[in-house]
């Protein structure tokens, strides 16, 4: 198909609908409120569901009674709404309830900025939930990737019977890019939802709930271990990445994902065009963390530099995921301050200099 | 397109039309099967204040989406000029509505096209028309597009109701050309 | 021998114990409900949602499928069920600090979009589950563990009274508050229940009924002496009848 030119926020909205999105629950908030007035007007054309919620709250509660009753559900919204949702995200991890959730990233803390940040990792890594509770969480870096993702994030989301959080930050939600909506992407075979409450107890022959409280400790426990169990399905079989200028086996690595990453690849061809070859991991999954490709790093690897538009977040994770094995160096902006390519060259080539 | 990569920034107070501008080329880009990104400025500066935004159009993939150092400026008015003149880079291309620019002193390390688009606009009957007599200066200075191309975008993106400004805006575009080359 | 049917067991609830204290009208309202849903032939398409304090595991005790929410979310987690099975029977099933504190938000605005669901609301003017903590409810002077010298004006403000308030927002539809001390009030609370369930399956919106209830253990009370507080002192300051009908058989409001 021939690619269209859409913002961000409108094709992540498209992409929805075309992933088979029965029912949207949002509250506005900048910068991701272009996903949800697209979806004001084109989901009722699908006789599908929209509310504007009273709150992020109300909404993403919404989203688990829509998705306890079966339906596929989404939600948007940005790092402060998406902290008050953590309540209701953590309802649905406890009830195995699927649903996408869409976080347009800005700056914090409190109400901070609204300029492109990655300052939610943490809340998106370790959750703001209560519990031992874990979202699969994707952080695409272009509209096509992100088109694609929050396409497949539907059936992802039924697969596991958990939330996927879909991270961009508000530079790509903001632009405009050329996306094709109609590539193909990865499907997966869902199981029906014969757990959910539908209002057909007879027809099904036993009524079915969906409930988090389990008042037993033991229960509650083996509960956990369930889902622990379905977490280490995702480690093994979600971690997605994509490696860049690796052939050479270079000394640096880069470790950057999203926005972030597109920058990263600037200063990876500025670097070439001076005779210095460094690398890139790229880590499209935030959880499960793409620990994979630190594991196949070549020897002659030394250096990772962890690049982040927040101050050290990811960067905890780089130094799980190399466990010791190499010198970690960190570089980061915040506060929605978008850094430029020379920025990440300067850093490298400043390692470059203490390493000798 | 008749370079690998052109990077843009246009500028201007909120209600000029900034923004449509810069889609407007990135539409054509992409009519072109160019890669392309558009960035806006967003959030409370852009109601009423100053509003821009930041257009690359590629022959090749393009990564860091962000424009730091631009080929060419737009400056619809002397605050965005006096904002972005630093950013252009040098043997670079300036656009300037030179009716909203008081004396002013141009960096001498690029090519300058001062136009009172906003003259040109009244002129042809709307001042609302004052972007597309600047992107017509800017075709005109730097041949990035034809014009037929722009105007296949004003027919697909004027729809329904404001199909009426696709006439105007083709006038303002040929007259933003034509000052180009004056 | 000639056997005559004089009662049978609700099928409306399930077969489990109720968690209820002794002499508390949960049990009451619970029964009336499970019959309602039955007689008018919903509870094979019935979908309740439970709230946070003591009906929490009122999931276990209606025998239809059920969805526990969080604490005052009930109505949202409600609107959300209802907007994709909007033929089934959604009731939300709320006690007063869940609804009338940390929900207010959330039944205020699904009876403002006019929602078709009914909630069912139980006003025993204390928080039962923590503990008898003071709710909103909670009358002038009536000691609780967080007002023991009884709840003040000043810095505790007066009670709420949820159905009044209701009855300004436009979008709802029926409001009806009951009481269930006597049995005659519980069969005029149960004609409120079958009046909610009416409207909301005659697609006329938001309807709710707030029932006046007891907490013989946490008002320090024997059960007869509960249901004669609730009568002298809650009844005149939430005095029964109907707040709201805007139906089309009702019209009066």
């Amino acid at each position: 198909m021939a690619k269209v030119l859409m913002k961000g926020n409108e094709a992540m909205a498209l992409a929805a609908i075309k992933g088979g999105c029965d029912a949207f629950f949002g509250y506005p908030i900048t910068p991701q409120n272009e996903l949800p007035e697209y979806l004001s007007y084109h989901m009722e054309q699908y006789g599908r569901v929209f509310v504007q919620a009273e709150s992020e709250v109300a909404a993403i509660n919404m989203v688990y009674g829509a998705a306890g009753s079966g339906a596929r559900v989404l939600t948007s919204s940005s790092s402060p709404g998406i902290a008050l949702k953590q309540e209701g995200i953590s309802y649905m991890v406890g009830s195995e309830l699927p649903g996408v959730i869409i976080n347009v990233m800005r700056g914090g803390p409190g109400l901070g900025g609204i300029q492109p940040s990655q300052a939610d990792y943490n809340q998106i890594t370790r959750t703001g939930g209560n519990g031992d509770m874990k979202v699969l969480s994707f952080a695409p870096e272009n509209l096509q990737e992100t088109v694609n993702i929050v396409k497949e994030s539907f059936a992802l989301a039924d697969y596991y019977r958990n939330p996927v959080m879909i991270a961009v930050d508000g530079l790509l939600g903001q632009m405009m890019e050329p996306v094709d909506m109609d590539q193909p992407v990865e499907t997966r075979e869902v199981p029906p939802k014969d757990w959910a409450a539908t209002g057909e107890a007879a027809k099904r022959g036993k009524r079915n709930t969906i409930v988090s409280l389990h008042l037993d400790p033991y229960k509650l426990e083996e509960h956990n271990l369930n889902l622990q169990a379905k977490y280490t399905k995702m480690i093994e079989n979600e971690q997605r990445y994509e490696l860049i200028n690796m052939d050479s086996e270079p000394e640096i690595v880069l470790v950057a994902y999203g926005s972030m990453a597109r920058i990263a690849r600037s200063a990876i061809d500025a670097l070439k065009d001076e005779g210095i070859e460094v690398g890139m991991i790229r880590p499209i999954s935030l959880f499960p963390y793409p620990q994979k490709a630190f594991d196949a790093l070549s020897e002659k690897t030394k250096t990772l530099l962890t690049l982040e538009m927040s101050l050290g977040q990811m960067l905890q994770d780089v130094r799980l995921a190399s466990n010791g094995k190499h010198r970690i160096e960190f570089f980061g902006r915040t506060g929605g301050v978008v850094p430029e390519t020379d920025e990440i060259v300067s850093k490298v080539k400043a390692i470059m200099k203490e390493a000798v | 397109m008749n370079k690998t990569t052109e990077k843009l920034i246009v500028a201007g107070f909120g209600g000029q039309g900034v923004m449509l501008l810069g889609q407007i080329i990135s539409y054509t880009a992409t009519e072109a099967s160019l890669n392309t990104v558009w960035i806006p400025s967003y959030g409370p500066e852009t109601r009423g204040g100053t509003a821009n935004c930041s257009v690359i159009v590629s022959k090749e993939s393009i990564n860091s989406p962000v424009v730091s150092e631009c080929d060419t400026l737009i400056a619809l008015n002397e605050p965005s000029l006096k904002k972005f003149e630093s950013k252009v880079r040098q043997g670079g291309t300036i656009i300037v509505n030179a009716g909203l620019v008081k004396e002013y002193s141009y960096r001498d390390d690029v090519t300058v096209y001062p136009v009172d688009a906003s003259k040109i606009a009244l002129e042809i009957g709307n001042l609302k028309t004052v972007n597309m007599v600047a992107l017509g200066v800017y075709l005109g200075a730097t041949g990035l597009f034809t014009s037929d191309a722009i105007e296949k975008t004003f027919e697909k993106i004027f729809t329904g109701s404001k199909e009426k400004l696709i006439d105007i805006n083709k006038q303002a575009l040929k007259s933003g050309i034509e000052a180009a080359q004056a | 021998m000639n056997t005559k049917t004089i009662y049978q067991p609700n099928t409306g609830l399930t077969d489990r114990d109720f968690t209820y204290c002794p002499g508390c009208t949960h049990g009451i309202i619970h029964k009336l409900i499970g019959e309602v849903l039955v007689e008018k032939g919903l509870i094979d398409q019935a979908i309740g949602v439970a709230s946070v304090g003591c009906s929490v595991l009122s999931y276990e005790f209606f025998n239809c499928d059920m969805q526990q929410a969080a604490h005052g979310r009930a109505p949202a987690v409600a609107t959300g069920i209802k907007r994709v099975r909007p033929e089934s029977a959604v009731f939300t099933y709320q006690g007063d600090g869940d609804l009338a504190s940390i929900g207010l938000a959330e039944v205020v605005h699904a009876a403002h979009r006019g929602e078709n669901m009914t909630v069912i609301f139980v006003n025993n003017a204390i928080y039962g589950m923590t503990g008898g903590q003071m709710a909103p409810t909670t009358l002038i002077d009536q000691k609780t563990t967080t007002s023991p010298i009884g709840r003040k004006k000043v810095g505790a403000g007066e009670p709420i009274r949820v159905s009044e308030m209701l009855a300004a927002v436009p979008g709802a539809t029926y409001l009806e508050r009951v009481s269930v001390h006597d049995p005659k009030h519980i069969r005029k609370a149960k004609k409120a229940i079958e009046k909610a369930f009416d409207v909301q399956m005659s697609k006329q919106g938001f309807s709710m009924i707030e029932f006046i209830s007891t907490c013989p253990i946490n008002w320090g009370m024997n059960p007869n002496d509960s249901l004669n507080w609730a009568v002298e002192n809650m009844i005149p300051y939430y005095p029964l009848g109907v707040y709201k009908d805007a139906t089309k058989e009702g019209g009066d409001e």
